[in-house]
């Protein structure tokens, strides 16, 4: 009866199938298969070149009594609260200033926001200068006279991480403080219009009303800047180089060096599978708070 | 003492203390972003007899653009001493193939994603949503092999295949959710007036769609001259990025350190992005907000 | 003739069933509204007739040919959307020939097709212009002429008014009515707006959960509701419900309270009252009369004036009759006060009766 051809359900939408294929294949080889792969090698004595003989938890038992390695784990731990707290704060309360109506708005966001448009290359160059024990800032406050002002953050082990924390504070605050001033925009005005009728203060209004509103940005803030915590690279390379010693090491560059300087691929790759699994601790508690969200409403 | 009656406007305080301290906060914080940017030009402006001085925030006494001739001419990156021009303009040839497939690709994506949906779509989008917080790190060793398979390895195709990969989870977000905003009644008049896939998405949607437009290419543009990665892996020796050249003479280890140089060549490397940056506004807050917004 | 004829076709979304085993036949030059409350299915409908919507289910054929698995191009169809759906970036004259262009129509074709549908619509000036520089009314009357120009048997409106404001809408609701007695094409048209559908309708079909509830003339569905919903959703003040008893055999009356309905004049459906059995009584508020009037009515009580809503032409007041919330419609000239008394009365002719567990037409 029907002169026509069923569509065969495999070519519907073929077109879209089409053009999804890089995506596809991004996803599945890269994203995923990639990712196993690391994995699963990471258990292997692979050195130079990738092997299959596989040694069990022997890499990740090395990787552990590395030194190196634990003082990356250390300094990125140390490193990521830091900046995480400091950067949430700062950008919340700069935001929550910058809404309140004030004047030259725009040049003060341009201003705060200009460093996240450059290279971590760029921002750790330009503090390695700024800190710079012998001209740079120490020296230029002591040629005002304080002749006992000490600010060698960058050449001390002790404290070299203060100097990656202020360089990547600088270059990431910005980014935080947009993030939440749009979240601030988007509460709504009749909010604000109650809170003033009903007589509560403003900073009241803000921590027990507009905070617990905006905690989805909050978290969502707090995921992407965390996991790019994690993986944390061109500014030490260009700012400090893990140095003095080992003391401003990080772990992305401990693969990096294993992987590509050091012909040890079995260390690199067991230490990239912690880095995975540091970010998947991060995310499966995202995404399942996203999840069971949707699935209620 | 007599009670003024409240009549008319209501009198203002010019100078509210809560005011004051909310501009003073801001505008503490502005110097403190600012400072590095004016350090930079003062450094790079001055002789380096000048710079052994010690006081990186007094102006030049004598103004030089020397280092910055150096910079992109002659400074030394390791064994060649030919300068910035050369990491510019491989970070130029890098960027736009780049730039260009990763965006066609990702609007085409997320076309498909917001109106010709299919089984398992969302699926391996949302996959490739949660893939992007994945370390790099993890993936590198893997794609080495597979761009070394392909032949790619060292070279600008490798790269710019790097880059279309690890650039298509924020750009098809981007896309998706911008094509998921506009009216879906105009995809169903345009189907009704017989216009197939490609005809919907190159005579209506991509005509409407200018501003994301901007907006990838400015996430793109910024992303891609700002990596170091996948320039030093990927790229080759010869076609290393910018960012990997600067790195390269401000790191290297010979000779005596050049600040003015140094600096001068930060600027330039820069440049590109903060010029991007400030003249773009507030499509760049876009593109950065762009990647907060969940999928 | 039948224009379009639908066969069983069900829809389902994974375990959701959208539209269940629905017949639809349409001669052909009708004007069919499909109406009903939000989620009802009415525009899933229209857009699976339209091919924009896969079914799960039975069949679809326009003119004769079974169209279920054409695309929509392909099954002489045109439409006309909610929010209008001009290509924005098209000038009007874009927009109009976009469809015939990509048909392959020759040029001079397309032209002479625009220029048609222009002169009938009124909107030949405005045929350089953007949308974006047209008002909501002459948006409208573009997306029209979009439907227009293809020149096919059957025009799908699904809910082209509700973007427009009230004084617009009535204007176009007209013009709508007189392009289709001066075209008699076959129009589907969906609203949730029962003063649309009774205005345009040769006939309605009212939507509930997927299935139609009734598929008759506005006059009937007015007048003779199949079931409960159809009669609460139709008619603006809706429907007086009371709840009671069937008794009297013979003689039959509706009890509730202290009141006993004469319902002897009544029609019922199987010709006889069911003895004993509980009902709703529904009587339309314009049913009622006041004063004298109400006197001579087959039914007439007293009630106290609670709640007075002025309407300019008419006047509503909300009482109470056997316990039970009663609004009735009076003249707006005549002037009413809460707390005073008044009579009122009605026809069990023009009332209805449902059956308090089906919910169906007694």
């Amino acid at each position: 009866m029907a002169n026509q051809d069923r569509p065969n359900p495999y070519f519907r939408n073929l077109n879209a199938k089409v053009a999804a294929t890089p995506m596809i294949l991004t996803t599945m080889i890269v994203f995923v298969g990639c990712s196993l792969w690391t994995v699963i090698y990471s258990f292997s004595a692979s050195r130079a070149l990738p092997v299959n003989e596989f040694v069990g938890f022997a890499q990740y038992e090395r990787l552990f009594n590395t030194s190196r390695w634990n003082k990356s784990v250390e300094n990125i731990a140390f490193y990521g609260i830091f900046s995480l707290v400091f950067s949430l704060v700062v950008g919340f309360v700069l935001a929550a200033f910058m809404d309140q109506k004030i004047r030259f708005e725009n040049t003060f966001r341009t201003i705060y926001l200009y460093p996240f448009a450059l290279s971590f290359i760029v921002t750790g160059v330009v503090w390695q200068w700024i800190l710079n024990p012998t001209l740079g800032l120490q020296e230029a406050v002591r040629s005002l006279g304080w002749e006992s002002f000490t600010f060698d953050l960058i050449a001390d082990r002790d404290t070299v991480i203060y100097a990656l924390l202020i360089a990547g504070i600088w270059q990431g605050t910005g980014f935080v403080m947009a993030l939440m001033l749009a979240g601030l925009r988007a509460v709504d005005d009749e909010i604000w219009k109650a809170a003033r009728v009903d007589g509560i203060p403003k900073w009241k209004t803000y921590i027990f009303v507009v905070i617990p509103m905006m905690r989805g940005v909050f978290i969502t803030t707090l995921v992407i800047i965390a996991s790019g915590i994690v993986r944390l690279y061109d500014l030490v390379v260009a700012m400090t180089a893990g140095g003095p010693g080992i003391a401003s090491e990080v772990p992305a560059k401990y693969v990096y060096d294993f992987m590509f300087a050091r012909a040890n691929v079995g260390q690199a790759l067991a230490a990239s599978t912690v880095m995975l699994t540091t970010v998947l601790i991060i995310l499966i508690p995202w995404i399942y708070l996203e999840y069971g969200k949707k699935k209620k409403g | 003492m007599t009670t003024m009656e409240a009549i008319g406007p209501r009198p203002k305080r010019i100078l509210d203390p809560t005011r004051i301290m909310i501009y003073s906060v801001l505008i503490v914080a502005a110097l403190y972003y600012l400072l590095p940017l004016y350090v930079m030009i003062m450094t790079s402006l001055k002789g380096m007899p000048e710079i052994r001085l010690g006081n990186i925030f007094s102006p030049p006494v004598e103004v030089t653009f020397e280092p910055w001739i150096k910079a992109w001419d002659t400074a030394c990156t390791g064994l060649y001493c030919e300068g910035l021009k050369v990491g510019f303009w491989n970070s130029v040839q890098i960027l736009i193939p780049s730039v260009i497939i990763s965006i066609a690709i990702a609007s085409v994506n997320g076309y498909a994603l917001s109106f010709w949906r299919f089984r398992g779509a969302e699926v391996f989008f949302t996959i490739l949503i949660f893939g992007s917080f994945i370390p790099y790190q993890v993936m590198l060793y893997p794609l080495v092999i597979i761009t070394r398979e392909l032949g790619i390895f060292g070279s600008l195709a490798g790269v710019i295949f790097i880059h279309t990969i690890f650039g298509m989870p924020i750009l098809t977000l981007l896309f998706r959710n911008y094509f998921a905003s506009l009216p879906q009644e105009l995809f169903k008049a345009a189907r009704v007036d017989g216009a197939g896939f490609w005809g919907v998405f190159l005579k209506i949607m991509v005509p409407m769609s200018p501003p994301i437009f901007v907006v990838a290419i400015i996430l793109q543009v910024t992303g891609i001259w700002n990596d170091f990665l996948f320039g030093v892996i990927f790229a080759g020796t010869k076609n290393f990025p910018m960012t990997v050249q600067l790195n390269n003479i401000v790191n290297t280890t010979q000779g005596v350190k050049e600040y003015n140089v140094n600096m001068a060549a930060t600027i330039l490397t820069g440049g590109v992005p903060l010029l991007i940056y400030f003249l773009s506004g507030k499509y760049f807050v876009r593109g950065i907000a762009a990647g907060a917004v969940k999928g | 003739m039948k224009s379009i004829e639908i066969k069983d076709l069900s829809l389902n979304f994974g375990d959701l069933k959208v539209l269940e085993n629905l017949n639809l036949d349409i001669t052909d030059g009708e004007f069919l509204v499909l109406l009903g409350a939000s989620g009802c299915g009415k525009s899933t409908l229209l857009n699976c007739i339209a091919g924009l919507l896969d079914i799960s289910d039975g069949q679809i054929f326009i003119k004769g040919n079974n169209v279920t698995w054409k695309e929509p191009k392909d099954r002489g169809i045109g439409m006309v959307f909610q929010s209008y759906a001009l290509y924005p970036q098209m000038s009007v004259e874009g927009n109009l020939s976009f469809g015939l262009k990509n048909a392959g129509v020759p040029r001079a074709e397309i032209a002479e097709r625009v220029a048609r549908a222009a002169a009938v619509l009124q909107i030949e000036p405005l045929l350089k212009r953007k949308p974006s520089q047209l008002s909501g009314g002459q948006r409208q009357r573009v997306a029209i002429g979009r439907a227009l120009v293809r020149e096919v048997d059957v025009f799908l409106f699904d809910e082209p008014l509700s973007n427009l404001d009230a004084k617009l809408r009535a204007e176009l609701r007209v013009e709508i009515k007189r392009l289709h007695q001066r075209l008699s094409n076959t129009m589907i048209y969906v609203t949730h707006d029962q003063i649309e559908a009774l205005t345009l309708a040769d006939r309605i079909a009212i939507m509930r959960d997927g299935k139609v509830q009734q598929l008759d003339t506005p006059h009937v569905i007015y007048n003779h509701p199949v079931n409960k919903y159809v009669a609460g959703f139709i008619g603006s003040p809706g429907m007086n419900f009371m709840q009671g008893k069937l008794n009297g055999g013979d003689k039959p009356r509706f009890a509730t309270g202290q009141l006993n309905v004469d319902l002897t004049r009544y029609n019922f459906e199987n010709g006889h009252a069911l003895d004993g059995s509980d009902a709703w009584l529904g009587v339309r508020p314009e049913h009622v009369s006041v004063g004298q009037e109400a006197t001579q009515k087959a039914f007439s009580h007293e009630v106290a004036v609670e709640v007075v809503e002025p309407m300019g032409s008419d006047t509503l007041v909300w009482t109470t009759l056997a316990d039970q919330e009663f609004r009735f419609r009076m003249d707006g000239q005549k002037s009413v006060e809460v707390g005073e008394t008044l009579n009122i009365g009605f026809d069990p002719v023009s009332a209805s009766v449902f059956d308090i567990q089906t919910e169906n037409r007694l």
